[in-house]
């Protein structure tokens, strides 16, 4: 009898797991998953390219064309405008245009923005003024939500 | 006496919980974490206002083009001919492909040109310019 009572009590006690050291293995990940993490995340001017061989006919006064020269001037039609009135100009010029094209009755009546960069300037000449061209038109959805965003990045030929 | 003891109990704090807590902020960041795969170039990003958060991080491909216009796909230095065939894998693999271009502020833009061209061929379509926020 006094056997088997030993037996018993000797199986209950295998049969438990060590669990007071499983908060010191978590607190370990923890620590190696909050080194790791890098909690910059990935920023940036999202554009959505027009698929390959597509070559749409737009009317002419659709367009809004920015040009950009070696140099980094920015051109509006003839005019150089500074960036710092940038803004400001594409609001008006494509709040101008959409007018216009609602007037006329023209089927899809948004104005297309089309940034033209000289392959000589500095690539952060080109960023600013898409930059303040996705300002624009962000400021212009505040105002008329059905405001569509187009925006066109010219190739230049090589 | 008596009082004393009661003093006693009170200045306990519970540790019991704490597990629970680490374990929940353990499960938290291994679901955040997207583990850097590659290393890339040095660049110098240039800054824009509008700057908007990729928000689905595990489908991003990144290329970077240095200030001496060098191109860089997965940490591997490649010409523009070769870009189209790598991107095309990666868009098969995954159409949702977004692609982030880290170019240096004092790259030219021929180069970014370029290889819009080269993406628009292997119709990765969804293109990012990486930038830092401003203001």
């Amino acid at each position: 009898m006094a056997l088997k009572i030993q037996k018993k009590q000797h199986y209950k006690k295998e049969a438990e797991i060590p669990t007071s050291s499983l908060a010191d293995i978590v607190f370990l990940l923890l620590i190696f998953f909050l080194v790791t993490t890098s909690m910059n995340p990935d920023k940036g001017l999202g554009i959505t390219l027009p698929p390959p061989g597509e070559q749409a006919r737009i009317s002419k006064e659709k367009v809004l064309s920015i040009y950009i020269n070696a140099e980094g001037k920015v051109l509006i039609g003839e005019e150089i405008v500074p960036l710092d009135q940038l803004k400001d100009k594409i609001k008006a010029k494509l709040k101008e245009k959409k007018n216009n094209l609602v007037k006329k009755g023209v089927r899809n009546p948004d104005p297309i923005v089309s940034l033209i960069t000289d392959v000589e300037a500095r690539y952060s000449a080109m960023v600013d003024v898409l930059d303040k061209i996705k300002l624009a038109f962000e400021e212009l959805k505040k105002e008329d939500p059905k405001f569509k965003e187009i925006l066109s990045l010219a190739t230049p030929v090589f | 006496m008596k009082i004393e003891a009661k003093n006693k109990s009170s200045s306990k704090i519970p540790t019991a919980s704490i597990a629970d807590i680490v374990f929940l902020l353990l499960i938290f960041f291994m679901s955040v974490t997207v583990f850097k795969q590659y290393q890339g170039l040095r660049v110098e990003l240039p800054a824009a206002k509008a700057t908007k958060k990729i928000e689905r991080k595990r489908m991003i491909t990144h290329i970077w083009i240095d200030a001496q216009n060098h191109i860089n796909i997965d940490d591997m230095m490649v010409n523009l001919e070769q870009v189209t065939p790598i991107l095309k894998k990666k868009i098969l693999e995954n159409p949702a492909t977004i692609v982030s271009i880290r170019a240096d502020a004092r790259s030219k833009y021929g180069v970014v040109a370029r290889l819009l061209e080269k993406l628009k061929d292997a119709n990765a379509l969804r293109v990012n310019f990486a930038t830092l926020s401003k203001g």
